[in-house]
Order: structure tokens, then C-alpha cells, then sequence
């Protein structure tokens, strides 16, 4: 049997049932990545040894009954910019290339008491600044679907190496996209769950009121566990939200009768690839024969969403990374002459170009005299895209469409072009701003055979009805495999 | 929005970051592209729209005050690039 | 002949709250202990730690607000105010600009019996900074984040003040107030006060302000008074010779006696404030508002009306006593022990402050316990010691506070009560001093005083000296 071929629940099941070892789906995972992430580039950090003796500690507490959950003795590999005691966490930045938190983020330590076996930390793009996983210190990661394509991003590595079979599941984060668009490049599956729904407490912070910490994985079912595990309330967290109605695998139901869908006419403009385009009605097509309603309507607001976004996600960013300036941790400049010089030289040498592009850009935005013109604007801008919102889910339960605008890019593509390579959020970042729930489930493939992803939009915490449609409409699909996967052992 | 050297250099204090000159030219087109492109918002009339900073209506969210944490200077200097006498130690400072 | 100048004075006052843990997080705002033990990934702004909004500083903050006719705002936020400065871990200070937790209050000073406002333009919430101490041997910085988090508020006024004697006296008013609510202990010389000038001149006259410097690092009255004087003249020196005074901030040395420019050029003083997403806005409704004006203590004038009602003290000595929360409370507390008013005002009015004049000491510094001294007064009271003796057993009491019942024992300083001693003591002091007798025989009162003298000298001054009168006006 290939452990690494089955889903997060199923190794859960296959421990639980005595089939198979906590340690068994421990080495299957390392064994993977050790055979196949020198092509993927998926990890920044495994740490073989201290996954092991966790395996047999878990076990041991299986064995006594005190781990009964459905992921206990499930190997899973963590985004790098969640904190971890003891374990490198870079944010895949030179200027954290040596930091070893002391303390654990609040959704590993949800992770951990479940029983979940943490295997290593995922390359991302710089402090999640970026859509392809390129702008990473520790290099590219590849699109195993493709290896001259990107994986999406910043949880590319998350993503690619599910997609991969190196890791059953993983978590990411998603500030303007950087679950759903990686997990659609990947023809894997991603939440984004509403702000407020999983403590960012121990997340290192790109876009503090945009950041959730959510789930990627094979299919809608190991999502909707992990994500039941990691979203309990956390006090160290002001913004997590404590409503008690987290039971999301309740909602793994083949039922959308009578669910209201809308379709934004307004997402399926030119920019849209086709194939896309296609994809997604065809979704849609299927949700309607499964008794789902569905309907086009107007959201707007679409094209201001951009612009709002990098506004206030590049403020906040130019503000949160302030922290990192060579004093209290991370790298510090070879030679300086006074402290500012230190300062400037550590952060100069420390961060690399797309996060420097987005502090300047935060730092002038926040600036004297131009604070009201960009800043406040944007955040009069992300009111209005929220009324739209809400004005939508007057009508509908779950708003639908395309992930991303274009299947995934070669490598070294988009870099050139920043603004080019930001118009690809166009679909993502709405839903950040908004605060709301958005999964990506795989529907289809292009001509060169790279996935597609189809986007569902809940209102704010209703989860559960995003999670019961996309597992609905998973009922009429079977995963697929990349063909390098696929072919593994042949 | 034409950028200058003078505004790169200023956002350069801010932001503490020190661009070559090769970085700065970069930094003045990707600054003014990027400006020019997010100027669409003035497109919107936000005359009467509140700037919502917080998106859902959530407030009080507090502790109580009682000492939860004790010493851990050993565990959180581990970290420090330079320390001394159990302190962070910097470049001399003004003070 | 030299233009007449008005100095056209507003503080910054920042006073650290008195709770037991950080603004932000669950550390000790103990003050001392070794560098860095009262920190966490907080409070050192390490990556992706949180801050969660502790209760009391946001009660405290309100309870100053009412105490200052202030405007409670009822939806506040916190927004970071950001620069970079070792002392400042996550290299944003989280503070208040755009929704400040008060606003538009108002205090009454007088200085030279002319009574005045000053308005408070707001109050605001923030975290301090932490430590900076240089090291001579490697000619560098050590940062302690002990302090870091701490919360403070910042009273800013209106520029309501035209001399160091209105800013002192404001001060004291604001010092009191708070200590009443005991929101701080207000000690400026261990920067739990902290008061920046905000200072500019213009001609007696003119409607316009002039250019405002801000002055910094003042750690006493006498350094407010010494700073704001320097900085008046060295304005007014500006001006006479045709310059202009450039706003700035400036850091005041009190040992030199003069202030410079805290300017660098890497100081933008660009703070790109914006609201802090990583806390939720603040909403406080009538009924919580309510519930801290209930708690809110009796002030300084509600004390004097009081004092006078119930105790029929003189208002000499209200003053006295009110002018502190510290003698109030000793005051008070005294008299739940049963102490007689005008007694428990007595000794505070006089043996009291004779002490602390001694000691060059403010009320603040009492580190005496009111019920030491309320046994005392109960022990003179039942005629256990004399009244020399008791003074010499508050000397102790006033400096280390010892148990008075015990001192007395252990020192044999208790009243002798042995009639035959006394009266054998008598008949000495009326044989040994036959003048006297014959002076108080004809009539001269004051001449029993000599013979109680020299009775309570035999006695070892443990004599009651009432009783000693009583015996020799028999025997005589």
C-alpha cells in the first residue's frame, strides 16, 4: 500500500484501525520528501529526527486511548511563517535565516494536542509577499504538475508538496490568495477561512486584518478536519473570534438542494482565461443538476479590490516588519558604523526585492500628507467592496467563480511585471478584504493539462456551506494526480 | 505620480531600508507605476463612506490583570545577534 | 528698551498606571528586578506575538478622564505610532491619535489665590518604552525591555499655563487627583510622572502663538521650573537678536542646566500612524461607565467638607492633610482605629510634619503604618506613657515603623505607677527644694512646675506628670 497516496482522514483511519504505524506514515512522508523534494524545492526545513521520536510518542499516546481524533499520528508540514518551539522559521527570509522561536504559533500547538505529527516547515514567497513562491531566499518551488511552472503562491510549498504526495496535508496562510490560488495551481484543495476564525497569534504577520491561517490538502474532507482542529478560540489572539460552531465536518454533506449560487458576471471579463471560463460554468452546471440554484448577477467593485488591497496590505506590512532591524533576533549586518546604519544595512541585506518594493510602498502610503489620499481611501474602498458583499449574500449562500485568472505561470514569468503579476489577486483578494470564508476546489485542467480551480465564497462564518457545496461537488469528480506522481514506482 | 530621489531618500528614513543607486531607480518607477495604478480609486465617490479598519463589528476584547508570565529572558535572548549582562546590546544610542 | 514677552505654556504628561501586569501582556510591571525578567515574545516584539488589551488600564485610563471633566470617548482604538529606536522592540509604539479614550476636560489651579482652568485636550492609552543604559566598555547600548509595555496614559493639555508656577501647580493637581483614584503613584523622580514642556513666547499682547519647542527629560519640579525659564530666555534671546525659534525637541540637562536639539537626520518625526489591526475598537457603554464613575473615590473637595462636617477640624488643618492622598489615608485609617480627630489631626499636623521637615521628605515617603501610631495615641490615652515618651516612640515609629507596645516594653519606657515611689519621690523633690515650696505656698503657681521637674527627673521621666501634680498639690 502507498501511504502517501491516501488522504489525512484515511492515514487517520488506516492508525487508528492498527493498519498502519503513527511511525510508518511518518517515514512514508519523510521517505517522499527525501526522494522527491530536490525537484519540487517544497520544504525549507525537515527535521527527520525530531518527526520520528514524535511518531513513536504519538503512537504511545494512541495506544493509551488519550489520542482519539481523526488526524492523530497524521504527518503534516507547516507554512515557514508559522512559529514553531525550536524549529527554524523563516518566512523563507534571509532576515530570519536563523530564528528559532521559542514558543509555538497557537494553530501548531492545536496541531500538536491533536496528535498531528509536524515533518517540516513549507518554502513560501518572502514573508507571503508574492504569488509564485519565487521571491523566497531558499529558491523557487516547482508546480509538480509542471516543474517549469509555479506552484502558485505564498503557500507554494504548502501546496506543491500535497500535490506532490510528500506530506498528506499542510497548513498555509492566505492574505490576498496565498491558499486558494497555490491550491488551484496545484489541483489541490485550500481554505481561507474568515477572519477572526483561526488565532493568528504565533503567525508571523504580513497584512495583520487580511492574514487567516488555513488548510490545504487532497480533498474537501481533510480540509474541513484540519480546519476543525486549528479554529478553535485562542485568547492571545484579540481578533480571534469564539462562537463555538467550528464543527465543519458536520457540514461534509452531498446535498446542495436548494443552495443559492451566484455567479458575478463581473469576474468573467476578458482577463479571464477561457479554458477558465469554461471550467467553472461547467462547475456550475453541475452544482444546478445536483438541485443547487444558481444565477449570474452583478457584484461589483471587482476592479477596485487591487488597488485597496496592495494598499493597505503593503501599510501594514511596512509596519510589521519594522520589527525585523537586527537588534532582538534574525541577521544582523557584518559591519555598521552607528545604529542607524545598522538598522539599514541588516534590513537592506536582509529582505530581498519584492518585500522592499511593498515597504516602500506601505511607508509612503502611511507617510505625512499622503495618509488620506491612499490609505484611508483604501480602507473607504474595502467598506464598499464589503457592502457589495453583503448585498450579495441578501441573495445568495455562496458566491462562485474562478481562483485565479490564468492556470499556472512559467517560472520567472511574472516577476518582471509586479503589477502584472498583482492583477493575477484579482478573484483572491476581494475575500480578504471582506474577511470571508473562500475554498478552492480543482474543476478542471487547461490544454496543457494544468488544474483549474473553482472559488467558493461564504458569508462571513458560514464555512459550512462553502465546505458542503465544494464536497458536493467533489462527489462528481475523482482526484487526480500529476503524472510525475502518478507514475511514482512504475 | 512622478516619484523624486528626494521622496525615495525620505521613505528611505522611514522605512530604514538603503537602496543602491541602481535599487532607487527601480524604487522610483515601481513607486510611481504603482501609484498611477491605485489612483483608479479616485474613481469612487467615498464622500459619506466610513474607512473601516476593523471588518467585523467585534470590540472589548480583554484580560484580566493578573501576572501570567514569569521569567524567560534566557529563552527570548537566544535569539539576540548581540547580547550582554542579559540585554540586547546595540550600536551606542543617543541617549 | 526690551519688549515685555508672555510665555505661552502646554504639558505632555505621561504617568504610568498602576496595574499589576503590562498593557499588552501578562508580564510584571514590578519596577527594578534584573534586566529583562519581566519580559516575553510580547513585550520584546518578537514575530508573531499579539497583543490583548489588559481591562484595568482602559478602567484606570476612564476613571482619570471623569476626574478631569473629560468627554469619555465611547468607541475608541488603538493605532501604532511608528519609529525606529532599540528601546521600542516591535519598532511601533502602540498608542492612541485618531480616537483618544478622553477628551476636552478641564482642572482648576490657583497660584497666588488666583484660581484658573486648565484644559486637557485628551487623554490617551499607550505603551512605554523600554530601557536604554549605555556601556562604557564597549561604548555601546544595552536594551531592557522590563519596562517596555507598561502602561501609560498621556495628558495633553492646551497651552492654558504662563508660567513655571501654573505648571507646577498643575502638576500637583493632576499628581493628586490621580494619586486619589490610585491610578499611579506619581513619582517623578522615578519617571512614574513624566512631564514634557511645550513652550513658545510672544509679545504681552499679541493673539498669535509663537513657535513651540518641546523640552524633554525633566525629573522635578525644580527642573520644570529651571527648564522652562532657560528655555523662555533662550527664545526671547532668539527673537531680540532677529532669528526664529525652530520647532524642535529638546532634551533639557538639569546637572548643565541647558537643553539641546534632539535632532538627527535620521529622525523624520514621520510617524505614519495608522489603527492598530491586531486589537479590536473599544465600545464603552453607559452602564460600564457608570459602574467606574460609582467607583470613583471621594476627591480632595468632597475630604475637606467632610472633614469639617464630621470632624469640626480647622481648615488649616484639612489643607494640610488633604494635600496628600498619603495623610488623608493615614488620617482616615486612624480614625476607624478609633482614634479621636483632632487627636489623629494633632499629630500628624505637628510631630508628624516636624519629622518629614527633618527628614526632607514628602508624604509620599511615609512609610509609617497609621495603626502603630493609633496605639500609640490609644497608649497615651490610657496614661501607659507619658507624652515625651510618646513622642520619642513616634521617632521610631516615623522611621522604622516598630510596634509601639513592644518598643515600650522592651525599652521600660512604660509610665511607673508605683504610688510609694512617686510619693517618695515627691517628698524628696519638696525637701530637697524648700525656695520653691515657700514661692508656690505664696501663691506662685509656676513654682510646682520646678518640683514636678525634679520629681519627674528622679523618675526617670516615666512619671505621668498629671499624676506627679496631683501628689504634690496634696503633699503640699
Amino acid at each position: 500500500m502507498d501511504i502517501m497516496s491516501l488522504t489525512a482522514v484515511e492515514i487517520g483511519r488506516k492508525i487508528k484501525a492498527r493498519e498502519i504505524s503513527v511511525v510508518d506514515a511518518t517515514k512514508a512522508c519523510i521517505d517522499s520528501i527525501e526522494k522527491y523534494d530536490k525537484e519540487y524545492n517544497c520544504f525549507v526545513s525537515v527535521d527527520k529526527e525530531a518527526a520520528l521520536a514524535n511518531a513513536e510518542l504519538v503512537q504511545k499516546r494512541i495506544d493509551a486511548g488519550e489520542l482519539t481524533g481523526p488526524l492523530a499520528g497524521v504527518p503534516i508540514a507547516i507554512k515557514d511563517n508559522m512559529c514553531m518551539e525550536g524549529v527554524l522559521t523563516s518566512c523563507s527570509s534571509k532576515i530570519l535565516s536563523n530564528f528559532v522561536p521559542t514558543y509555538s504559533s497557537d494553530a501548531v500547538l492545536k496541531l500538536i494536542e491533536a496528535g498531528a505529527v509536524i515533518v517540516g516547515k513549507t518554502n513560501m514567497d518572502e514573508f507571503a509577499m508574492g504569488s509564485t513562491t519565487e521571491t523566497s531566499y531558499y529558491g523557487p518551488t516547482k508546480n509538480p504538475w509542471d516543474i517549469n511552472k509555479v506552484p502558485g503562491g505564498s503557500s507554494g510549498g504548502s501546496a506543491a508538496a500535497v500535490a506532490a504526495e510528500e506530506v498528506p496535508c499542510a497548513l498555509g496562510s492566505d492574505t490576498g490568495g496565498s491558499i486558494r490560488q497555490p491550491a488551484s495551481f496545484c489541483g489541490v484543495t485550500g481554505i481561507k477561512p474568515t477572519y477572526g476564525r483561526v488565532s493568528r497569534y504565533g503567525l508571523i504577520a504580513y497584512g495583520s486584518s487580511l492574514d487567516q491561517i488555513g488548510p490545504i490538502a487532497k480533498d474537501v474532507t481533510d480540509c474541513a478536519t484540519l480546519l476543525e482542529i486549528i479554529s478553535q478560540y485562542d485568547p492571545k489572539d484579540s481578533t480571534s473570534v469564539n462562537r463555538g460552531d467550528n464543527d465543519f465536518t458536520s457540514a461534509l454533506v452531498d446535498d446542495v438542494k436548494g443552495i443559492k449560487i451566484g455567479l458575478p458576471r463581473d469576474y468573467f471579463t476578458e482577463g479571464l482565461d477561457p479554458q477558465i471560463k469554461e471550467a467553472v460554468y461547467k462547475a456550475a452546471e453541475v452544482l444546478k443538476s445536483k438541485g443547487a440554484i444558481v444565477e449570474e448577477f452583478d457584484l461589483g467593485m471587482v476592479e477596485y479590490a487591487i488597488p485597496a488591497y496592495y494598499i493597505i496590505a503593503s501599510a501594514e506590512a511596512s509596519s510589521n516588519l519594522e520589527r525585523f532591524d537586527g537588534v532582538k533576533y534574525g541577521y544582523r549586518t557584518e559591519e555598521y558604523t552607528d545604529l542607524h546604519n545598522m538598522y539599514k544595512k541588516s534590513r537592506s541585506e536582509g529582505f530581498g526585492t519584492e518585500v522592499k518594493r511593498r515597504i516602500m510602498l506601505g511607508s509612503f502610503v502611511l507617510s505625512s500628507g499622503y495618509y488620506d489620499a491612499y490609505y484611508v481611501k483604501a480602507l473607504k474602498t474595502k467598506a464598499l467592496i464589503k457592502q457589495a458583499y453583503d448585498k450579495a449574500f441578501e441573495k445568495y449562500d455562496i458566491i462562485m467563480g474562478p481562483v485565479a485568472p490564468t492556470t499556472a505561470l512559467k517560472l520567472g514569468e511574472s516577476l518582471s511585471d509586479p503589477i502584472k503579476m498583482y492583477l493575477g489577486d484579482v478573484y483572491t483578494v476581494p475575500v480578504n478584504l471582506a474577511g470571508l470564508p473562500g475554498i478552492s476546489v480543482p474543476c478542471g485542467y487547461d490544454s496543457d493539462g494544468m488544474p483549474i480551480g473553482l472559488q467558493m465564497v461564504g458569508n462571513a462564518f458560514d464555512e459550512k456551506t462553502i465546505i458542503r457545496a465544494a464536497y458536493a461537488y467533489e462527489q462528481t469528480r475523482t482526484y487526480s494526480r500529476p503524472a510525475g506522481v502518478s507514475e511514482r514506482g512504475l | 505620480m512622478t516619484i523624486t530621489d528626494e521622496t525615495i531618500d525620505y521613505v528611505g528614513i522611514l522605512a530604514k531600508l538603503e537602496l543602491s543607486d541602481e535599487e532607487k531607480l527601480q524604487a522610483k518607477k515601481d513607486m510611481s507605476d504603482m501609484l498611477d495604478y491605485v489612483s483608479k480609486l479616485n474613481e469612487l465617490d467615498t464622500d459619506n463612506v466610513e474607512a473601516m479598519s476593523h471588518t467585523f463589528p467585534y470590540n472589548n476584547v480583554f484580560r484580566e490583570d493578573e501576572v501570567k508570565n514569569g521569567d524567560d529572558r534566557e529563552n527570548l535572548l537566544k535569539n539576540a545577534p548581540c547580547q550582554k549582562d542579559g540585554c540586547y546590546k546595540v550600536p551606542k544610542t543617543f541617549d | 528698551m526690551g519688549k515685555a514677552y508672555e510665555t505661552v505654556i502646554g504639558l505632555e504628561v505621561h504617568v504610568e498606571l498602576a496595574t499589576k501586569t503590562k498593557i499588552f501582556c501578562g508580564c510584571s510591571t514590578q519596577f527594578g528586578g534584573e534586566p529583562n525578567t519581566h519580559t516575553c515574545p510580547v513585550c520584546t516584539g518578537m514575530p508573531g506575538s499579539l497583543p490583548v488589551l489588559n481591562k484595568a488600564v482602559v478602567e484606570k485610563a476612564i476613571s482619570v478622564g471623569l476626574a478631569t471633566n473629560c468627554d469619555i470617548t465611547r468607541n475608541c482604538k488603538f493605532d501604532r505610532k511608528n519609529y525606529f529606536y532599540p528601546d521600542n522592540p516591535q519598532n511601533y509604539q502602540i498608542s492612541q491619535l485618531y480616537y483618544p479614550i478622553c477628551r476636552n476636560g478641564k482642572v482648576e489651579i490657583e497660584v497666588d489665590g488666583k484660581k484658573k482652568y486648565v484644559r486637557i485636550h485628551e487623554i490617551h492609552m499607550e505603551e512605554d518604552a523600554g530601557k536604554l543604559v549605555h556601556d562604557p566598555y564597549t561604548d555601546s547600548s544595552l536594551v531592557d525591555f522590563n519596562r517596555s509595555g507598561v502602561p501609560l496614559i498621556e495628558i495633553v493639555s492646551e497651552p492654558d499655563m504662563r508660567s513655571a508656577e501654573e505648571v507646577i501647580a498643575y502638576l500637583e493637581k493632576l499628581r493628586l487627583i490621580i494619586q486619589y483614584l490610585g491610578a499611579s503613584d506619581c513619582k517623578l523622580n522615578e519617571g512614574s510622572m513624566r512631564a514634557d514642556v511645550n513652550l513658545s513666547v510672544r509679545e504681552v499682547g499679541s493673539e498669535e502663538f509663537g513657535t513651540r519647542t518641546e523640552t524633554k527629560n525633566l525629573n522635578s519640579f525644580k527642573a520644570i521650573a529651571r527648564a522652562i525659564e532657560n528655555e523662555r530666555e533662550r527664545q526671547i534671546d532668539i527673537i531680540e537678536s532677529g532669528g526664529k525659534v525652530i520647532q524642535e525637541t529638546r532634551r533639557w540637562d538639569d546637572s548643565k542646566e541647558y537643553s539641546y536639539a534632539m535632532r538627527s537626520k535620521e529622525d523624520a518625526q514621520d510617524y505614519r500612524y495608522f489603527p492598530d489591526p491586531d486589537l479590536v475598537p473599544i465600545n464603552i457603554s453607559d452602564e460600564w461607565l457608570e459602574e467606574i464613575r460609582n467607583r470613583q473615590p471621594e476627591f480632595r473637595d468632597e475630604k475637606r467638607a467632610r472633614y469639617k462636617e464630621e470632624y469640626q477640624l480647622p481648615e488649616y488643618d484639612i489643607d494640610i492633610i488633604t494635600n496628600t492622598k498619603k495623610m488623608a489615608d493615614i488620617f482616615e485609617e486612624m480614625i476607624s482605629l478609633g482614634v479621636q480627630p483632632k487627636k489623629a489631626s494633632n499629630w500628624l499636623m505637628v510631630e508628624t510634619m516636624r519629622l518629614m521637615k527633618e527628614h526632607q521628605m514628602d508624604a509620599d515617603e511615609i512609610s509609617f503604618s497609621a495603626k502603630n501610631l493609633a496605639t500609640l495615641i490609644r497608649m497615651t490615652d490610657e496614661k501607659k506613657i507619658n507624652g515625651s515618651v510618646a513622642k520619642e516612640v513616634f521617632e521610631k515609629i516615623f522611621t522604622d515603623d516598630i510596634e509601639p507596645e513592644a518598643y515600650v516594653n522592651e525599652h521600660g519606657l512604660a509610665t511607673v505607677n508605683d504610688e510609694g515611689a512617686l510619693k517618695q519621690a515627691c517628698d524628696e523633690a519638696i525637701a530637697n527644694n524648700p525656695k520653691a515650696v515657700d514661692d508656690y505656698k505664696n501663691g506662685k503657681e509656676k513654682a510646682l512646675g520646678a518640683l514636678v521637674g525634679q520629681v519627674m527627673k528622679a523618675m526617670k521621666g516615666k512619671a505621668d506628670p498629671a499624676s506627679v501634680n496631683k501628689m504634690l498639690r496634696e503633699l503640699l
